[in-house]
């Protein structure tokens, strides 16, 4: 299953809830504001990194663009990808669930 | 203080690209610089990330909306509180923030920053200050 992120983890429980239950081996990307976890030096950096193990992590580029997000500042394990891998992402899983 | 004027202070919390909270705010702020009032402007939890460089939203076709921050001081919107906290939280520091200036035409015509960095503590005693406080 691919789980999406799209609000902030500063703002929202998504990302909390999302990485609660999500299934190990799940997919998880962050776009919109949910590009915001992806960062390092953060509060919610150590989430993320005990998370990484269990799940592929993707943030969308454009949107960590958008926000001047640079890539040298993402947590390790976090694979940028464009629209088109968000497609491929979408259609190569059984389901999407996103956590607004 | 003159008569009529009042202390005005804009409390932006909200990220800039999500919600249309931080766009809207921006508008009002620039709209609101016209009538004579004494403005400050507060930039609180997801707030801060409407000051970060680098915005670049080539790829997301949406509207940059960053460097109008840039015209805020031409319009005497020259103090620029940022919470200290915020930023920490967030693994920012205050290199990560656009270089906000303006024009001290009461002084020394010298460019000065226009944002200030401030304590939780600090920003409590300045919202504390104002006739009107408007929140996005």
């Amino acid at each position: 299953m691919l789980h999406t992120v799209n609000k902030s983890p500063f703002e929202k429980s998504s990302l909390d809830t999302c990485l609660r239950l999500a299934k190990p081996g799940s997919d998880i990307l962050l776009i919109e504001d949910g590009v915001y976890a992806a960062a390092v030096g953060t509060a919610v950096e150590q989430k993320i990194r005990e998370a990484v193990s269990d799940h592929t992590f993707y943030a969308l580029g454009p949107d960590l663009k958008a926000r001047g997000i640079e890539e040298a500042r993402l947590i390790d394990g976090v694979k940028v990808v464009g629209y088109g891998e968000f497609v491929d992402l979408a259609a190569g899983n059984e389901r999407v669930q996103a956590w607004l | 203080m003159q008569d009529g004027v009042k202390k005005f202070m804009y409390v932006n919390r909200r990220a800039p690209y999500g919600t249309v909270y931080a766009l809207e705010g921006l508008e009002v702020i620039l709209i609101g610089a016209a009538f004579d009032q004494y403005v400050s402007v507060a930039f609180i939890d997801d707030g801060v990330f409407q000051l970060k460089t680098g915005q670049d939203t080539g790829d997301s076709d949406m509207k940059n909306f960053s460097p109008t921050y840039r015209a805020l001081g031409d319009y005497d919107v020259t103090k620029l509180y940022v919470e200290e906290e915020s930023l920490q939280e967030r693994g920012l520091t205050r290199d990560d923030l656009l270089d906000l200036t303006y024009e001290d035409e009461d002084d020394d015509y010298k460019e000065k920053s226009s944002i200030h960095i401030v304590s939780r503590a600090e920003m409590a005693e300045l919202l504390e200050q104002q006739d009107v406080i408007l929140n996005f």
